[in-house]
């Protein structure tokens, strides 16, 4: 009975959160968004249930908003760097790759990390290490790789290490 | 509508195109691809969320009903625009560089990435 449900069923929250997109994201909400919600809901989990999926361990949600903040205004503040350095002539930028040591090994946190990187302007996150203990980093100006280090590590990987054990 | 929230939203969706502009002119002047990507990354955040912050309130304030697809346009960029330029730069990573910066836990080099055939300098693109 269990296995037959979780084969129709494989992620509750999964489900749950499809279904409620599908139908904020309708016009208004008619019986016929609510079946196409519901089809995509049992039907987009199937697929995604062939992914090699490792589960979300989340500690604590207190940081978060902290931490958006810390972003939000780090991705204005570096919106307004990165658009004088294009404007600018370009042989006055030193770009460079950075490898950044991490400190956790938690698959969703090394994730969020990469992606508030790649969000602010100025960093690209490329490529995860095997062993997932260093992160490659291409800055389009780096003049000091060090001081970029500390930085992704005390703003971001601080708060994302307390969510995310 | 009240002409100072007018003002103030007209101003946010010029400062958005300023920011698309910066973006895509950084598309079409630098010089090699890694420095070319750092130019959508910044279109998605400040373009687009000021004219989605825009969008949010004008249709506050003309009364139309509170509608929350905005913000899930937001979320959904916020989470999908990281994974297509991490996609980019991982190919770009194994397509145009002579050889990989070496990570500090790997002492010896890749052999793979020395000598392939791809290889081209970065700044050849």
């Amino acid at each position: 009975m269990r296995t037959r449900f979780r084969s129709i069923l494989p992620s509750i929250p999964l489900s749950l959160m499809i279904f409620v997109f599908g139908i904020l994201l309708a016009d208004r909400i008619t019986a016929g968004q609510i079946v196409l919600a519901g089809i995509l809901a049992l039907v987009i989990p199937q697929v995604s249930r062939r992914l090699e999926r490792e589960f979300a361990r989340i500690k604590s949600l207190k940081p978060l908003p902290r931490l958006a903040c810390v972003v939000l205004y780090d991705i204005v503040r570096a919106n307004i760097h990165t658009a004088r350095l294009v404007l600018g002539p370009e042989r006055q930028l030193k770009p460079g790759w950075v490898w950044v040591p991490l400190d956790f090994k938690n698959i969703h946190g090394i994730t969020a990390l990469a992606s508030v990187i790649t969000l602010t302007p100025g960093t690209v996150s490329a490529e995860l290490s095997d062993d997932r203990k260093y992160l490659l980093v291409h800055a389009l100006d780096l003049p000091d790789p060090q001081a970029l280090i500390d930085e992704i590590k005390t703003r971001y990987e601080a708060p994302l290490k307390e969510i995310f054990p | 509508m009240n002409p100072v929230a007018e003002v103030i939203l007209s101003l946010l969706l010029v400062v958005s195109a300023f920011f698309t502009l910066v973006g895509s002119l950084g598309l079409v002047k630098l010089s090699d691809f890694f420095r070319r990507l750092h130019g959508p990354t910044k279109a998605t955040t400040m373009g687009v969320g000021c004219i989605l912050v825009v969008s949010v309130f004008y249709h506050a304030l003309i009364g139309n009903s509170f509608h929350p697809r905005e913000l899930l346009v937001s979320v959904l960029l916020i989470v999908t625009a990281p994974i297509s330029a991490n996609l980019l730069a991982k190919a770009a990573l194994s397509l145009k560089l002579k050889k990989r910066p070496q990570c500090p836990a790997d002492e010896t080099p890749d052999p793979e990435h020395l000598d392939s055939p791809a290889d081209r300098r970065p700044d050849e693109l």
